[in-house]
């Protein structure tokens, strides 16, 4: 993400120190995470001290620090996805993409996430995608799911 | 500026509009502990050990001195079992971080507080924030922050920050509770030089 588009952001909520988080969640939805070079122009700009930004970025989990991939798989631990099955899910997924929950991989394509639970049990065991639901998951499935997102 | 007239323990305190309990018993030479209090911060009300039981209009509840102003008429009491075993569990709880801190070690005797009482968990940050507040309060540098939350929140230095501002000041470590401040600053100084090594 270059400097002009991080200043272009800053612009639009005219470098009003409260509107912070507006700008650190537009950065975060447009380049998936938040390089130190941007959040020391925000600290320049919005007249906001570097330890408070980073004490936010840190706080808010939508906020990440290191670079996260183009798609997010959430998978559900929930006790329903659990029961029917969302350790094999994970594990598969595991094995296909090659990275741990929290990691990303190299080519910046996926990042993996556990959650406890996404809210529609009654589709256990769910895979979630870029906010997009991937209910009653089988393992023979999911790599075919995965091969959907560029 | 109107002069109000409160009750510490029995004492008569005149105090100022707009100043809190914990001023105004200090004030009068009354002593309440404190642990992340400051004169010259703003007030905070994080460590909660500055406890007290107050009267007013007939009721009584349990507030937090540092930050709760002074009214006129206030009956304020600094001790009672109750807000001494209060402060006991809260001496107990910081000391499962900070087990050996000598201002810890201090109230602890005081308050008869068991240094072993709940499992240890050495982090030896007790989140008084007095560095961070300092720092960004009268020094207006803010090297040092608060990252994370719960129960993995800490302070952490910023090493660009701190390599420019930290050596000369060092105002912040005579602040700390705990002694942990100083250590993070040379976990910091010595992963920033061993950084600068391999660049």
């Amino acid at each position: 993400m270059d400097i002009a588009r991080v200043d272009q952001i800053i612009d639009k909520y005219e470098a009003e120190p409260s509107s912070l988080i507006q700008v650190l969640l537009e950065i975060q939805a447009e380049n998936n995470w938040l390089p130190a070079e941007a959040l020391e122009r925000i600290s320049e700009k919005l007249q906001v001290p570097l330890a408070r930004i980073q004490h936010i970025a840190t706080f808010y989990k939508a906020f990440s620090l290191v670079p996260k991939g183009r798609h997010r798989i959430h998978i559900c631990m929930g006790t329903a996805c659990h029961v029917r099955g969302a350790t094999r899910i994970l594990d598969t997924v595991q094995e296909l993409t090659g990275i741990q929950p929290g990691e990303t991989d190299l080519e910046l394509k996926f990042s993996l996430e556990t959650v406890n639970c996404l809210g529609c049990c009654a589709l256990g065991p769910v895979m979630e995608i870029d906010g997009e639901t991937h209910g009653k998951m089988t393992t023979a499935g999911i790599e075919d799911v995965l091969k959907s997102y560029e | 500026m109107s002069d109000i007239r409160l009750q510490i323990d029995g004492q008569e305190v005149a105090a100022q509009q707009g100043m809190t309990v914990l001023e105004a018993a200090r004030g009068a030479g009354i002593e309440i502990p404190t642990l992340c209090h400051h004169e010259k911060l703003e007030p905070y009300g994080g460590c909660r050990l500055c406890i007290v039981e107050i009267e007013d209009r007939g009721r009584t509840k349990l507030v937090v001195s540092c930050v709760y102003l002074a009214a006129d008429g206030l009956v304020v009491r600094t001790r009672s079992e109750k807000i001494d075993r209060i402060r006991r569990t809260i001496l107990e709880l910081l000391m499962a971080h900070a087990p050996d801190a000598f201002e810890l070690q201090k109230l602890a005797e005081e308050y008869g507080a068991q240094r072993d009482r709940f499992e240890k968990e050495p982090m030896f940050c007790i989140h008084c924030g007095l560095c961070v507040r300092y720092c960004a309060e009268v020094k207006q540098k803010s090297a040092v922050g608060f990252i994370d939350r719960g129960i993995r929140k800490e302070i952490s230095f910023i090493p660009e920050i701190a390599a420019r501002e930290c050596e000369p000041c060092k105002e912040c470590f005579p602040l700390c509770p705990t002694s942990y401040l100083q250590a993070a600053y040379v976990l910091t100084r010595s992963l920033a030089s061993s950084a600068d090594k391999v660049g």
